[in-house]
């Protein structure tokens, strides 16, 4: 697990008041807890953390530029995002 | 005895239009208000449209004192309760009896944003003197109260996005409960401004390009603003005196989810309907038009047409106005009314402004593109806000 993995699971686990390790990334967001509002608030931290801006629509998560689908797809959709502000 | 209330003035600033005619023929066009928003730091936000109310000339006359102690919202709401009282004919004596509640979600949010920014941001140390008196949420009713010499209740109600609502439905009560023989009630609201929007923003909930209520398509709500006030009057009050009514209000029904903070509930929903009928004595077949609390958001799209369904069934016509003046927050509920009058009056429903190809999972009649021609006895108006904070009005044709 990389540096940016861990805290993008962090961020996830502090938001779903779990404990980071046990989290997978095959995790969905609902499966650790997450329901939309606090999906909000993770994405929230995530962009302050990293200093990003996540494409994501509450209304419609699914519709979104940004998959939220697993924690694995949350972690490597912060992975371009940090990526393309190099 | 219980009285009947009906609807003898109206009133208006919005998006759309400056006055009731104004809207009330912009509604039928299916004309939507949200464009481009134009104010200070519009720069930095991401979401950059809104249903703004533009070109507005204010209030006739209005001094530089007056201009110290008005907010936006109260300016709206004046300028609304100038014009419903104008229409309803009433004055003097009959004017003091009378009481006032209007809903608003932000109140006074330019003035706290103006504020803030002068001491936080410029490192000012003072700020003027009016500021207290000028943001307060009960700024609204209290000047329209001063301007109208009403002496009867005055007061604010905030329930976020059923705020208009609520007041309607309160000051219906102190009616047909024979407390005052008439009163003012609507809702105004004038949050579309930097901190305002970038709040919302935070929520992720907002339309980046359109309002579309129950479209396939739909992507959020966009904010709106302005006023809608009603003069509501003792039915044989009326009569009386000659007064046209617009509308009867025939019930109010509101109940809360104990729920989820912002996510919606269809048996809220439904239980808040079900009330409006019951307390109007109105069977469910009676419902011509529902104008739906319609936000454009999938969440509530998919709990208020499951609610509609349970209570109404899926043949009543439906349709949203907020693809028209758009969501204006805690004001919203009174400029629906005006859509529910145009049914109602004219036998006119408005069009869902923005929607498409309506939503098949919806499974509800959805009036798009034109208005439609009905014959409209009942009608109800529905307001659904966070907190999960429900209130539904119930009106037929006077």
């Amino acid at each position: 697990m990389d540096d940016l993995e861990a805290r993008v699971i962090g961020i996830l686990a502090a938001q779903a008041l779990i404990e980071p390790a046990t989290v997978r990334l095959t995790d969905d967001p609902a499966g650790i807890g997450l329901d939309s509002l606090g999906m909000v608030e993770a994405i929230f931290a995530i962009e302050e953390a990293f200093g990003i801006s996540v494409p994501f629509n509450a209304n419609e998560p699914g519709a979104s530029d940004f998959d939220i689908s697993t924690v694995g797809a949350v972690v490597e959709g912060v992975r371009r995002l940090v990526a393309a502000k190099a | 005895m219980s009285r009947r209330v009906v609807l003898t003035g109206a009133g208006t600033v919005n998006a759309l239009a400056h006055d009731v005619p104004g809207t009330l023929a912009a509604l039928v066009q299916g004309r939507s208000g949200i464009g481009p928003l134009d104010f200070r730091d519009v720069d930095r936000l991401t979401i950059r449209i809104g249903a703004q109310v533009r070109g507005w000339p204010g209030l006739p006359g209005m001094t530089p004192r007056e201009a110290a102690l008005w907010d936006p919202f109260t300016r709206y709401a004046l300028a609304a309760a100038d014009e419903a009282v104008a229409m309803s004919g009433l004055e003097g004596a009959d004017l003091a009896q009378a009481g006032v509640i209007l809903g608003t979600a932000a109140g006074g949010i330019a003035t706290w944003e103006d504020n803030y920014r002068a001491v936080f941001a410029e490192g000012k140390d003072r700020v003027p003197p009016l500021v207290v008196p000028r943001l307060m949420h009960n700024a609204a009713p209290a000047h329209v109260s001063i301007r109208h010499g009403l002496r009867g209740l005055a007061f604010s109600v905030s329930s976020a996005c059923a705020s208009a609502s609520h007041a309607l439905g309160l000051a219906f009560r102190e009616v047909r409960e024979g407390r005052v023989p008439m009163m003012l009630a609507g809702g105004s609201e004038a949050m579309l401004l930097f901190g305002g929007v970038k709040a919302w923003e935070g929520l992720r909930v907002l339309s980046p390009d359109a309002c579309r209520p129950f479209d396939v398509q739909r992507n959020g709500m966009v904010m709106g603003e302005g006023a809608a006030v009603f003069v509501l009057e003792d039915a044989d009050h009326a009569a009386a005196r000659g007064a046209a009514p617009l509308a009867e209000i025939a019930g109010f029904g509101m109940t809360a989810d104990a729920g989820d903070i912002v996510a919606p509930s269809a048996e809220g929903a439904a239980a808040a309907m079900r009330a409006a009928l019951a307390d109007a004595g109105m069977a469910a077949a009676e419902v011509g038009y529902v104008n739906a609390h319609g936000t454009g958001t999938l969440a509530n799209d998919r709990a208020e047409a499951a609610a509609l369904r349970q209570v109404l069934g899926d043949g009543v016509a439906v349709s949203s106005t907020k693809g028209a003046h758009g969501h204006a927050i805690g004001a919203t509920g009174a400029l629906e009314l005006l859509a529910c009058i145009a049914a109602l009056r004219d036998g006119t429903i408005p069009p869902t402004a923005g929607c498409l190809t309506p939503d098949p999972d919806c499974g509800l009649d959805i009036v798009t593109g034109a208005a439609r021609r009905a014959e409209v006895a009942a009608a109800l108006s529905n307001s659904f806000a966070f907190g999960g904070l429900n209130a539904v009005l119930a009106l037929r044709a006077a």
